[in-house]
């Protein structure tokens, strides 16, 4: 329980913005179980995630990768029936206790989304304004400033910066999912999750997603849902593997280490036989 | 000449005998001619029973013909087509005979001498007259209309599809449902009793306007309720994730993406209750005099001005052209707020392409 003496966190009220300058923080996972209704779709899941580092899911479909992800922003919540148990530690404050706002959470964890999701009545600048402007708290001044930091950060500002006007659909599935990148490094979370943000892109595109992500990793942190081993053995410092060990079970974190070790040694046999394709 | 093209290949499997372009529209001209023809020789009155002489003949030559040049699939496919083609028709004539009707019955009167006047002391079987208090009377009342049943129906919809779980948003689907079932002269009755007997208000366009918003109110709801269930998840959760609190979400995102489809439902309904006579003529009461205020004594409106030109007039010839101008009002202004309807859609439709 939290006591009521104990000073307010930066989720418990409007982010101070002056106050963040490392704004990478480290997530700790203890014993998190979440459900659909009263289907469990992962069991007992613990670990840590790095500050200013890549950390890649790896694992079969259906195990649970994605839910456990969105369980880091309190998006699962957002499902119908979706329900979640155990902790999940933000630089020590858990993200589940009752004072803590989800709108807080995922102003401070943003997220990717597999297919690219610009909104659509919305330009590329307003796509990427769209988390300020929401949000309500911004001047008007800075707007076009963070609007083309971020889509620098995104690398998309050359490609754009000439038809920030118009609409963001109109643009391809790279550059939109790009978009969708600037669009959530815009209101300045500490985690970024993406949920396979490469599996719609062609192989050009993967690569400067990819390279993107090796130049976010420098500020924040972030998590990767991948079902591209390459990628994962490209892009990331640790490497956790879910499996299920029936259809219908709940999945499971089998092991998380540095991504060298996952893929030269793994200390589980079922981590080899996956990443070797030797699978099931 | 090794390389010559043999031309005396075996014919090619792809191709086959196909009746030329032009013949659907030979038989459908002979078919015409033919039940023009039955018709005279046999002495039918009524061109109906041409028209279906013609139809009949025309899908059974149709698919005689296919089947004898082009084979069995061929035939079944030209003969849902030529079905096809005859339903449509079927339908669109009595639209079009309509319109047709409508418009070369009510140009006569219509001016703007007919719509800048009212009935004012003019009996109901005199020349002359127009329909002013009507339009201002429909106007009026549907507007106020509008004004209630959108804002309810709109956050009803909002209600069910964004937070609508378990039982109440079950019985409130359940309600929506049997109030698009509600025949229009219920709601009026329950108007007059519960307004004008139980409160002992007096008749008024506003009175007029309650039943309509509750005939509009479910229309709104379903329709919107559609639109909304359209709106991807995705940019539901895109938005959300990017700690936008939910009411905002549905503000700024699920609401810009469907406005188009909600207009274009608001704008069915308005039509659908700017027809309305049985309410009006309980509520409103019908004024040949010009009354411009909704919310006090009666007022007139198209549709039972067009029944009260019908009815009280005993076959006057002048009553007549003025129904029929002003059924002719009441069709183009709902066309009219369809067009505008159809023009908000687009302009506040997602944009595409680059
Ligand atoms: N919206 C949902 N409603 C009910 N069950 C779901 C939903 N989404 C996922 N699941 C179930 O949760 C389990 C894990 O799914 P998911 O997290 O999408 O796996 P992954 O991303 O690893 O492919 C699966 O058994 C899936 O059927
Ligand atoms: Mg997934």
């Amino acid at each position: 329980m939290r006591l009521p003496t104990e000073p307010l966190s930066d989720l418990s009220q409007d982010l101070p913005k002056e106050a963040v300058i490392d704004m990478a923080k480290r997530i700790d996972v203890g014993g998190l179980t979440a459900y659909y209704g009263s289907h469990k779709a992962i069991e007992d899941i613990s670990m840590t995630v790095e500050p200013r580092s890549v950390t890649a899911f790896i694992g079969p479909s259906g195990c649970g990768k994605s839910t456990f992800l969105r369980t880091l922003n309190r998006m699962h919540e957002v499902t119908p029936g979706g329900r979640v148990e155990g902790k999940v530690m933000l630089d020590g404050e858990d993200l589940y206790a009752s004072a803590v706002d989800p709108v807080n959470v995922r102003r401070t964890i943003g997220m990717v989304f597999q297919r690219p999701n610009p909104f659509p009545t919305m330009s590329i600048f307003d796509n990427v304004a769209a988390g300020l402007r929401l949000n309500g708290n911004y001047k008007k001044a800075e707007l076009a400033d963070v609007v083309e930091k971020s889509l620098r950060g995104a690398n998309l500002w050359n490609e754009v910066k000439d038809r920030l006007n118009k609409p963001g659909s109109g643009l391809s599935g790279g550059q939109q999912q790009r978009l969708c990148i600037a669009r959530a490094i815009a209101v300045e979370p500490q985690v970024l999750l993406m949920d396979e943000p490469c599996s719609a892109l062609d192989p050009i595109s993967t690569l400067a997603i990819e390279d993107l992500i090796g130049e976010l990793k420098e500020r924040f942190t972030i998590v990767i849902v991948t079902h591209n081993m390459q990628q994962a053995a490209r892009v990331s410092d640790r490497t956790a593997f879910f499996n299920l060990s029936a259809v219908g079970q709940p999945g499971r974190l089998i092991e998380i280490d540095d991504t060298e070790r996952i893929f030269s040694n793994p200390s589980v046999q079922a981590t080899e036989d996956y990443i070797s394709g030797r699978f099931g | 000449m090794s390389h010559a093209i043999n031309t005396k290949q075996p014919a090619s499997t792809l191709q086959g005998a196909r009746l030329p372009k032009w013949a659907p529209y030979v038989i459908a001209a002979g078919s015409v001619a033919a039940g023009c023809g039955i018709g005279l020789a046999g002495g039918l009155d009524s061109r109906i029973q041409w028209g279906l002489i013609a139809a009949i003949l025309f899908v059974a030559v149709t698919y005689l013909l296919a089947a004898k040049i082009e084979g069995g699939r061929q035939a079944k496919d030209r003969i849902a087509t030529s079905v096809v083609w005859v339903a449509f028709l079927l339908a669109v004539i009595p639209l079009v005979s309509l319109i047709w009707e409508t418009v070369a019955r009510g140009i006569k009167v219509l001016d703007t001498y007919f719509l800048t006047t009212s009935m004012g002391v003019l009996a109901d079987t005199d020349v002359g007259g127009g329909i002013y208090h009507a339009l201002i009377g429909t106007l009026e009342q549907v507007g106020l209309a509008t004004l209630m049943a959108v804002p309810v129906g709109l956050l009803t919809a909002i209600y069910l599809v964004e937070y609508g779980r378990g039982k109440l948003a079950k019985a409130v689907t359940f309600f929506v449902d049997v109030m698009t079932g509600i025949p229009s002269i219920v709601a009026g009755l329950f108007i007059l009793s519960f307004w004008i007997l139980i409160l002992g208000q007096g008749y008024s366009g506003f009175a007029g306007a309650m039943a309509l918003a509750i005939l509009m109110m479910p229309v709104v709801v379903r329709s919107t309720e559609e639109m909304l269930k359209l709106v991807p998840n995705e940019l539901r959760e895109a938005s959300l994730a990017l700690g936008v609190p939910k009411w905002r979400t549905i503000l700024k995102v699920v609401l810009p993406t469907s406005i188009g489809g909600i207009t274009t439902g608001v704008m069915l309904a308005v039509a659908r209750i700017a027809g309305e006579t049985a309410p009006v003529l309980l509520l409103v009461w019908g004024n040949p005099l010009i009354n411009t205020n909704p919310f006090e004594g009666p007022q007139a409106s198209l549709p039972l001005y067009i029944y009260q030109q019908y009815a009280n007039s005993a076959g006057s010839p002048a009553a007549y052209d003025r129904a029929w101008a002003a059924a002719l009002t009441l069709i183009i202004l709902i066309m009219v707020l369809n067009l505008v309807a159809r023009g908000i859609a687009r302009w506040k439709a997602p944009k595409t392409g680059r």
